[in-house]
C-alpha cells in the first residue's frame, strides 16, 4: 500500500507530487498520456506576482516569453494599457514547464508512470483501490490517499461521488493556434473583447520567443458559430497582427470559469481544474492549481500522520481554500454576470473610463470605486448595482 | 448516440467534462462514449470545432 496516488502530471499533480515525496510519503503519479505537458490546453499565462506568492521556481527553458503588460481591445480597437509590477508575468512553454515540474516531484522522491490510465477505483477497508491501464496491461494500486489531478475531464472526482460535471453556462468553449509570423507588440499579452469577437470571453494574443499562443473562449449560450470558427474571423480581420502569420499547432479545451464542485471525500482530494479553481474573469489557472495542491499537501500530511483521512479530516484543505479564495472568487463570478449583460457599446464606455489600474483591480474583485466611476452612466450603474451588490 | 467525426476532433477532452453521465472518456486522442450516454448533446453544443454529432 503506498500513501499517496495522485491521477494526473499537469502543474497541480506534479507539485501535489513534490510537496507529498519531499514529505517522506510514498507517491506514485499516473499519467494517462504518453508525453506529460502535451498537448497543452492553454494561454501559458502566468503573473511573477502568482508565481511568487506560491513559492514555484521554473526552469529557465520553462519560459517562452517575458511580459510587462496587456493590452485590451474594445470592439472598436480603442485600446487600454494595464502595466505595473502587478502585470508581469511570463508566458510559458507548458511542454517544457511540466516536465520541469515533474523532474522536481521526481527528485523530491515521487514515482511516475506515463501512457498509465486510471479506470476505476473502489473503497475497500479504509483505502482506496485503483485500477489502472498501461503498457504492461492492468493492474491495481492500493493507496491511502487518491488525489484527483485530472483536470475539467476528472474521473476521479465521479468515482468519489463528487458533483465535478461542469455547466455549459460556466465552462468556456476555448480554442487555440500556436502562430509562427505574429506581429504584435512582444512586451504585451493582447485580449479581444466583444460580442462579435469572442461572445461572453474573449480573444487572446500570447507572445512566446518564436511564436504566439493565439486562441479565444466563447460561452456556448452567447455563441453563433462554434469557437473555432470565430478564431478563423478573429486573425481574418485583424490583418495587422497575422499578415504572415501560420499555424504550427491547434488545441482546444474546456475552461471552468465557476466554482461549484466539493473538493474532498473519503481518502480523496482533489486539485486544480478538477476541482474547477480557476479565475472565473480571466480563466487562468494554472497558479491557483499549483496553490491548491501546496494546500492539500499540507492537509494530507497532518492527515496521513494521524491516520485518518475522512471527509471530516481532509475538509480543512476545503476550508483553507475557502478562506484564501472563497470571497474574491464569488466575487468574480458576480462581476462575470455583469459583464455578460453589456453590449459591445457598454464595452466602449468601459474603454473610456476605466484606467489600466482600475481594470486590475476589478480582477482583484474590488467594485465600489467601481460603482463611483460609473456615477455618470445611469445604465451601466443600475445594471452594476443589481448584480455586483450583495 | 454521438457520433465523433476524427478529422475534425483535437482530442481537448472538453466534451468530456461536461458529460452529466460520465458517459465520455478521453483515450490519448480517441474520444469513447458509453452506452450510458443519454443523448443530453451538452456535448456537442460544447465541442469547440463541431467534432460532436447528435443523433436527434
Amino acid at each position: 500500500m503506498i500513501d499517496c496516488l495522485i491521477v494526473g502530471a499537469g502543474p497541480a499533480g506534479s507539485v501535489m507530487a513534490k510537496e507529498m515525496a519531499s514529505r517522506g510519503f510514498e507517491t506514485l503519479v499516473v499519467e494517462k498520456r504518453q508525453e506529460i505537458g502535451a498537448p497543452k490546453r492553454c494561454a501559458e499565462g502566468i503573473t511573477l506576482r502568482g508565481l511568487k506568492y506560491i513559492g514555484i521556481d521554473i526552469h529557465p527553458l520553462g519560459i517562452s516569453g517575458r511580459i510587462k503588460g496587456a493590452m485590451l481591445y474594445a470592439p472598436s480597437g480603442k485600446k487600454v494599457v494595464m502595466e505595473g509590477d502587478e502585470m508581469e508575468g511570463y508566458v510559458l512553454e507548458r511542454k517544457v514547464f511540466e516536465k520541469d515540474l515533474a523532474a522536481k516531484a521526481i527528485k523530491a522522491g515521487a514515482r511516475y508512470m506515463v501512457k498509465t490510465q486510471a479506470i476505476g477505483m473502489e473503497r475497500e477497508n479504509g483505502a482506496w483501490k485503483v485500477r489502472v491501464r498501461g503498457m504492461d496491461g492492468e493492474m491495481e494500486i492500493k493507496t491511502r490517499l487518491v488525489v484527483g489531478a485530472d483536470g475539467v475531464e476528472s474521473k476521479v472526482g465521479k468515482w468519489a461521488g463528487l458533483k465535478t460535471v461542469n455547466r455549459i453556462t460556466d465552462y468556456h468553449s476555448g480554442i487555440q493556434f500556436e502562430m509562427a509570423g505574429v506581429n504584435a507588440d512582444e512586451k504585451y499579452i493582447h485580449l479581444f473583447f466583444g460580442r462579435d469577437v469572442a461572445p461572453l470571453g474573449y480573444a487572446w494574443i500570447f507572445p512566446k520567443a518564436f511564436s504566439a499562443n493565439v486562441g479565444l473562449g466563447i460561452l456556448e449560450k452567447a455563441a453563433k458559430m462554434k469557437a473555432y470558427d470565430y478564431l478563423k474571423k478573429f486573425i481574418e480581420e485583424h490583418e495587422e497582427f497575422f499578415k504572415n502569420a501560420q499555424p504550427i499547432e491547434i488545441n482546444g479545451g474546456g475552461v471552468p470559469v465557476a466554482h461549484f464542485t466539493r473538493m474532498v471525500a473519503d481518502g480523496v482530494m482533489l486539485v486544480g481544474d478538477a476541482a474547477q479553481l480557476v479565475n472565473p474573469i480571466h480563466g487562468g489557472g494554472i497558479a491557483r492549481a499549483m496553490h491548491s495542491s501546496v494546500m492539500a499537501a499540507e492537509v494530507a500530511e497532518k492527515a496521513l500522520k494521524k491516520g485518518e483521512l475522512s471527509e471530516d479530516i481532509l475538509i480543512e484543505y476545503e476550508r483553507k481554500w475557502d478562506e484564501e479564495y472563497g470571497e474574491k472568487t464569488r466575487k468574480l463570478m458576480k462581476l462575470r454576470a455583469f459583464l455578460e449583460k453589456l453590449e459591445d457599446k457598454d464595452f466602449e464606455t468601459l474603454a473610456d473610463i476605466l484606467e489600466g489600474e482600475d481594470i486590475y483591480s476589478l480582477t482583484q474583485a474590488k467594485m465600489t470605486f467601481f460603482l463611483k466611476k460609473l456615477i455618470t452612466k445611469p445604465s451601466l450603474l443600475s445594471l452594476a448595482k443589481k448584480y455586483l451588490m450583495d | 448516440m454521438i457520433a465523433v467525426d476524427r478529422n475534425k476532433c483535437i482530442y481537448c477532452g472538453g466534451c468530456v467534462g461536461i458529460c452529466p453521465v460520465n458517459a465520455m472518456t478521453l483515450e490519448e486522442t480517441i474520444i469513447t462514449i458509453n452506452d450510458s450516454c443519454i443523448d443530453c448533446n451538452l456535448c456537442v453544443k460544447f465541442c469547440p470545432v463541431g467534432a460532436l454529432e447528435g443523433s436527434k
